[in-house]
């Protein structure tokens, strides 16, 4: 449970683009007649997708309105699911797990870099580009520490290589998605421990890899 | 020790083709036409026999669950709910089906409706994955394009598939807050009965099911009952992906025979605990939820559901979180309380409350701020937490701090003494605030 409340400054008004509303419409007609509800959090999430990643009342209220629900119930739905900002992020919004496994493999170190680099939670740095804020479980424990910037995940983070990140995508160079150590997935690093016979010891020399694909 | 030959995720990786034509070369949806021809009946008993115990955490026999749902009712279509709500702390092997082997979750989607009833079925996935939603949404794209579903596809059952997204609320991995989630309101769990083969999505019959029990269903009908119960003991049987995390020397994903013993999945996939096997202080079996087990315990046994719950601990997802004796273990379970405390949805008043004030004693704990018999009255509060909720996150919160005390008592202890042997200028305050 946490308190969630709506931001201070709201903008006058809201509304979707032509091809988001036709999306919104595409979301709708996956579910029953008379069941448009279930689409709520699709559309809350596209509404945030279009508003710089957070989500201001008069959103929630065109949502309320294309759903034909009550304001209320999709205000419940706004503030119980965490995923919902309702104030403002940084452009590059940096959503840090910090449960258990990820605090066993270093995520301090971690909140260290954030807070030397960005400052303290929650609060949007000078120049736009970032905020942060420590969430629970992100589900990639095999690959901790790790954080979810926008809608990508970056694992086997270390304070140098997460500190060369943050400067990366305030500078605007290109980063890589995904492990910052070199691994593909979940697999062990240094050599694959199964599924050997299907992509090699290394993962690609084998014939089932993307890569012995690509030759023939 | 499990072969190539014999497991199901052959893309656990993503080394492969994830797309339909690299899925079908490995075998997916290989003759399900004429699985589907053999009948529910037989889908039911074949999956009964082959001893698959649902993946998501609490063990239950799929097969049992998919004979609950009644006879088809046109005034109430049956749906199938596959659970990919996947947020229990050390837990991350579906996200990996999902961005790597979707099609084995599709087909396997389309076999399980088969065999209730159900036209139609909805995934429903954790908002954070948002890669591995679009890798699924184009695994089920695919499926439609090739008329593998649809309602008039060339296995003969229609069936639709909806691809459908929460936004953080690790309770919604709970089948009837998901079920409420699903239908647009907040993931509060309902009362159970009515259970949701009788009422659930939408007041109809409703099945709700983990990724991996569903993935792993084709490979089971193809190969046979016979052959899956061929792996693990007797009631644990089966191919289980493992996540291992935490202090290993190489932390993985990895899926291996059922009742593997703890020391051979480490040594054999993570290269050993970080420091050595002297080194292992503890180990959390199967995701945060359950109690963890010291080394002394855990170092032979096997991984499985009964064995674990002799240690009073349990399989649950088999996240097995490692921790070495660097650990600061009162704080890594305080983090844990914390985690519940954050989760908990706030319907009912024991966990509400309890996991907010669990989080606080332990916090004190962690640095020796308590009084030692507030140690005990921790363990009372917990155990009026257990057991008195309508869902199991109550349980779930309560029995990783029952755990520490069991086995780590002494730590408690020693951290209390220490700080009272330092002067200190703030007043040691007693557990009720």
């Amino acid at each position: 449970m946490t308190v969630r409340r709506l931001a201070d400054e709201q903008p006058a008004s809201f509304d979707f683009t032509p091809e988001n509303r036709a999306w919104c419409d595409a979301q709708i007609a996956k579910y029953p007649q008379g069941r448009q509800a279930s689409a709520v959090i699709p559309l809350l999430w596209k509404a945030q997708a279009q508003h710089d990643y957070w989500l201001p009342k008069p959103a929630i209220e065109k949502v309320a309105e294309i759903l034909d629900m009550p304001y209320i119930r999709v205000l419940e739905i706004a503030t119980f699911y965490s995923m919902f900002n309702l104030a403002p992020v940084g452009k590059h919004f940096i959503q840090l797990c910090g449960t258990t496994p990820c605090m066993l493999r270093g995520a301090e170190d971690i909140k260290k870099v954030c807070e030397e680099k960005i400052g303290p939670q929650r609060q949007v740095r000078a120049d736009g580009k970032f905020s942060w804020l420590e969430v629970e479980c992100l589900g990639a424990c095999c690959n901790a520490p790790m954080v979810q910037i926008n809608d990508d995940y970056y694992e086997d983070l270390t304070p140098t290589n997460f500190a060369r990140l943050i400067d990366d995508l305030a500078a605007g160079r290109p980063v890589h998605i995904g492990s910052q150590s070199g691994r593909v997935g979940s697999e062990p690093s240094g050599g694959l421990t199964s599924l050997k016979s299907l992509y090699g010891l290394d993962g690609v020399s084998g014939p089932g890899s993307v890569a012995a694909k690509n030759q023939d | 020790m499990l072969q190539d030959k014999d497991r199901i995720f052959t893309n656990l990786y993503g080394l492969g083709d994830r797309g339909l034509k690299g899925a079908m070369a490995r075998g997916a949806w290989d003759g399900t036409k004429g699985l589907l021809e053999k009948g529910k009946d037989w889908i039911i008993s074949e999956m009964k026999a082959s001893g698959l115990r649902g993946r998501g955490g609490a063990g239950f026999p799929t097969g049992l669950k998919w004979s609950f749902m009644p006879k088809p009712d046109p005034a109430r279509p049956s749906y199938l709910v596959v659970n990919a709500d996947e947020s229990e702390p050390g837990t991350c092997k579906d996200r990996e089906i999902m961005r790597n082997d979707p099609h084995l979750l599709v087909e396997g989607c389309m076999i399980a409706s088969f065999a209730m009833g159900a036209h139609a079925a909805y995934i429903y996935i954790r908002g954070e994955y948002i890669a591995e939603r679009d890798a699924l949404q184009r695994a089920v794209d695919e499926a439609y394009a090739a008329r593998l579903i649809g309602k008039d596809n060339i296995n003969g059952w229609p069936f639709d598939l909806y691809v459908h997204h929460g936004a953080g609320a690790y309770i919604c991995g709970e089948e009837t807050a998901l079920l409420e989630s699903l239908e647009g309101k907040k993931g509060m769990p309902r009362m159970k009965p009515p259970f949701p083969a009788n009422m659930g999505l939408y007041g109809c019959p409703t099945t709700v099911n983990n990724v991996e029990s569903i993935a792993v269903a084709p490979t089971i009908l193809r190969r046979g009952a016979a052959w899956f119960s061929s792996f693990g003991a007797p009631n644990n049987v089966g191919t289980k992906l493992f996540c291992i995390s935490g202090h290993v020397n190489r932390p993985c994903n990895v899926e291996e025979a059922m009742s593997i013993p703890f020391r051979e999945l480490i040594e054999r996939h993570c290269g050993g605990v970080r420091g050595g096997w002297d080194n292992l202080m503890a180990v959390i079996p199967g995701g945060s939820s359950v109690r963890c087990v010291p080394a002394e315990q855990i170092i032979d046994c096997p991984m499985d559901f009964d064995s674990l719950s002799k240690l009073r601990s349990g399989l649950g997802t088999a996240a097995v979180i490692v921790m070495d004796k660097s650990t600061d273990i009162v704080r890594a379970i305080a983090r844990l309380s914390y985690f519940y405390k954050h989760e908990s949805c706030g319907q009912c008043t024991p966990c509400r409350e309890g996991t907010g004030w669990m989080y606080r004693v332990l916090n004190r704990m962690a640095e020796g701020r308590a009084q030692k018999r507030e140690i005990d009255m921790l363990l009372e509060v917990s155990k009026q937490i257990e057991g008195h909720t309508i869902c199991a996150l109550g349980d779930a919160a309560a029995w990783p701090v029952q755990g520490l005390i069991t086995h780590f008592r002494g730590e408690i202890e020693k951290r209390i003494d220490q700080y009272a042997a330092n002067p200190h200028s703030d007043p040691v305050r007693v557990a009720a605030e």
